[in-house]
């Protein structure tokens, strides 16, 4: 079994980028995601890849478009603020139909807000951010081991599909150390015939674009878009479930609130309450079909989040608003106690929601 | 004997652009640099925002659109990517002298090995004719109605003088395409901004002072006159900074 | 079996540093752990904190709320957690730079002058790393095996001339009877 190191979150997503074959990182400084940046400032220099440190987010993300169109593996991190500033970027490689990382490793906002931990870019990461109809592919690690697993699957998914993924990670996730298993080396095994790598005069010119004047073109794009859309959602949609088949409440809570949850979980069951959780790996595409399945038995769902409870909406539309979704919030940089959301559980077991 | 005919690195689709407009020019220079050093397969062109927009459906490389300012920011990522190619923006004056400012600096700055041609017509043409950050003091447009006052709107950018003024950018330089002998130096600078990448120079800039006659209001040829009585005075054409001649010299 | 380590103390005294420590040890002995600093107004407000869980099973939740262990190197964070630790847990407090007792008694409580002991033996800094040692020697959960190794984890390489000392202030917590 290959060794298990000690890393930070940041860390641990910059190593795994660099051993799913990325070798262009692109970022802008901002708290709380500093150690990626710095280190791929360290390493891609001794590794023939390349650190560059932009002049704002929004020529980042454009030199991520640039790499990808180019047919490589590229990234780029950010925290909220500089995420809303890469959003124009994010929609012109989702238009263009371009792989491509993107991590928010989210702070407390809107505005300036704060450098602590935060979920509260949940709406932007899955319901769009940019303009226009798109989606990203949208990872919630939990685990410095999931820093690294999702972003080796990132990067394949986002291959896969052409569409760009994001890694929605919060601030402490980033900042603490757990033991990982790196990813082993891969680069990605998906043909790129559609990358401007130059015609060597033997092909027509390719075109990475996302203008079509002709709006029965465009709809075209869009419509082909969201079919592929539709495959994702059938065959990637991810959570993990704990101790749910005969639960009266599930959590539904993802990263560093899913972890607090399952705790609280743990306290309910030793308490006599069937607790569950469910544990989105993926918030787009959000794993309707546990929730529509736990609708089934619970008396009601517990949202435990980082924000002001963007997440109850897909829990909502997930169980058709069969059953109550009550909201463990904390925001501003703070995050709900076990004992808040086994507060919860205890309200919605006892069907006062 | 074909005496004339057209560069191989443009299509055969058929331009937009109004009557009178230069940036059917301007592409065929950009088009011959590429064919006359050869490197027709491993070119990459970024097109801008505005009105040459549709360009990557002209040049007949490998071609991506941009966003709007973002041209010189997707080179360097195309660059970086793939530093065997060539790359090179096109880009007008609202796009690259406002909106993306801070691309067209830092990568100047930066000295990245790519070349940008930047059309300065004035005007923001595609939109329909609004005052550009180069729009000359008095000049009417559909947002200075009044003509561009100084006061409230400020002063045009000389972007040629400003980059000059930086440490990084290998070659800065203004041309104009308003008669045969303004064109034929166009030829030579725009076709020395690609040797030089190729040579590994670093950025090279080319700034093309160029009409607009429907926006501008005037017929082809007026607006030919009016570059050389108003525009070419304002932004005087010349070389304004090739470090590799000043190295030799020094 | 799990153990929730809480460390306090003023930003500079190496509190993060003792928590690297504990959970490289812990990455040698193949437990699950989590390590947490805190990030944020605390870290620039002058006290400095990290949580260290040290477990058999997986680790929930890494922030450590109700921490089995305190070392509060400093007296604003012994007022801070001093409520937080669970009944039967333990505190350490650095005894040189807190003058009061603690308050409770329904934990176990260790007074160690850290500073005083760190200075006696010449290393003025590593006041960290005598509580790091009287933990060792007090709590059964961690063992006193694999120290050098995990101090050798936790040493960068650039500052290897610095593993003896901070030994030296391990073994003389782990020598101190209070």
């Amino acid at each position: 079994m290959a060794e298990k190191v000690l890393m930070k979150g940041n860390e641990a997503i910059a190593e795994a980028a660099i051993r799913a074959g990325c070798r262009h990182y692109f970022g802008y400084p901002i708290t709380p995601q500093t150690e990626l940046a710095a280190y791929m400032a360290k390493r891609m220099p001794k590794i023939g890849g390349v650190f560059l440190q932009a002049e704002s987010e929004i020529a980042a993300i454009n030199m991520v478009y640039g790499v990808s169109a180019a047919g490589k593996r590229v990234m780029t991190s950010s925290s909220s603020p500089g995420v809303s500033l890469k959003q124009e970027g994010i929609s012109y490689i989702a238009g263009a139909d371009l792989p491509a990382l993107i991590v928010n490793v989210e702070r407390g906002g809107p505005g300036l807000g704060g450098i602590q931990p935060s979920q509260s870019d949940y709406f932007q990461a899955t319901k769009g951010g940019g303009h226009g109809d798109y989606h990203l592919i949208v990872l919630t690690p939990a685990s410095v081991q999931e820093m690294a697993d999702l972003t080796a699957l990132a990067f394949d998914l986002s291959d896969k599909y052409r569409l760009p993924s994001m890694l929605l990670a919060d601030g402490t996730i980033g900042q603490m150390m757990e033991p990982v298993v790196l990813p082993e080396e891969s680069c990605g095994t998906v043909e790129k015939p559609w990358a401007v790598t130059g015609t060597q005069m033997k092909r027509k010119h390719n075109i990475v674009n996302s203008l079509y004047l002709v709006p029965e073109e465009l709809e075209k794009t869009n419509f082909e878009r969201f079919e592929r859309y539709k495959e994702i959602e059938a065959n990637e949609a991810r959570c993990e479930e704990f101790m749910t088949s005969d639960a009266d409440v599930v959590v539904v809570a993802f990263g560093i609130a899913a972890r607090v949850s399952k705790n609280a979980v743990v306290a309910a069951r030793e308490q006599g309450i069937k607790a569950g959780l469910i544990r989105p790996i993926t918030v787009w595409p959000f794993p309707k079909k546990a929730i529509e399945e736990a609708a089934k038995h619970v008396k009601g769902f517990v949202c435990a989040e980082l924000s002001m409870g963007q997440m109850i909406e897909d829990v909502r539309l997930a169980c058709g608003c069969s059953k109550p979704v009550l909201g463990a919030i904390r925001v501003g940089g703070m995050i709900p106690t076990p004992e808040e959301v086994l507060a919860k559980i205890k309200e919605a077991e006892g069907g006062n929601a | 004997m074909v005496v004339f005919e057209k560069p191989k690195s443009l299509t055969d689709a058929q331009f937009h652009y109004c009557p009178g407009c230069t940036h059917g020019i301007i592409h065929r220079l950009v088009a011959e640099a590429i064919d006359e050093t050869g490197v027709e397969g491993r070119a990459v062109g970024v097109a801008p925002v505005g009105c040459a927009v549709m360009a990557y459906n002209y040049f007949a490389c490998d071609m991506v659109e941009a966003a709007h300012g973002r041209a010189p920011a997707v080179a360097t990522g195309l660059k970086r990517a793939m530093p065997e190619n060539i790359v090179f923006t096109y880009q007008g004056d609202g796009d690259l002298a406002s909106i993306g400012m801070a691309e067209t600096v830092h990568s100047a700055a930066r000295n990245e090995n790519i070349t940008v041609i930047f059309v300065n017509n004035a005007i923001y043409g595609m939109t329909g004719g609004q005052m550009a950050p180069t729009s000359l003091p008095g000049q009417v447009t559909q947002t200075s109605p009044y003509g561009r006052d100084v006061k409230t709107a400020g002063y045009p950018i000389k972007i040629c003088e400003i980059l000059a003024a930086l440490d990084g950018p290998e070659y800065i330089a203004r041309v104009a395409v308003n008669n045969v002998k303004n064109v034929r130096n166009a030829k030579k600078v725009i076709k020395k901004a690609f040797e030089n990448q190729i040579e590994g120079k670093g950025f090279s800039l080319v700034e093309v002072v160029s009409s607009c006659p429907t926006n501008w209001g005037m017929t082809p040829v007026k607006a030919l006159e009016w570059v050389e009585e108003k525009m070419i005075p304002y932004y005087p054409l010349g070389v304004y900074k090739d470090r590799s001649a000043q190295e030799v010299e020094a | 079996m799990t153990t929730q380590i809480l460390i306090a103390g003023f930003g500079g005294q190496g509190v993060l540093f003792a928590g690297k420590f504990l959970a490289y040890k812990g990455l040698l002995e193949n437990k699950q752990l989590s390590w947490l600093p805190s990030y944020g107004p605390e870290m620039r407000g002058g006290t400095a904190n990290c949580s260290v869980i040290l477990s058999d099973e997986p680790v929930g939740s890494p922030i450590v709320s109700k921490p089995d262990v305190l070392i509060a190197m400093n007296l604003p964070s012994l007022d801070k957690y001093e409520n937080d630790v669970v009944p039967g847990g333990m505190i350490f407090a650095e005894s040189s730079l807190i003058s009061r007792k603690v308050a409770r008694d329904d934990v176990k409580v260790f007074y160690v002058p850290a500073t005083e002991l760190a200075n006696s033996i010449g290393a003025p800094t590593l006041a960290n790393m005598v509580m790091t040692g009287k933990l060792i020697r007090e709590c059964a959960a961690i063992s006193d095996e694999n120290i050098e190794a995990a101090l050798k984890k936790v040493v960068s390489a650039r500052h290897a001339d610095l593993l003896e000392v901070n030994l030296k202030a391990i073994n003389t917590g782990l020598g101190y009877e209070d």
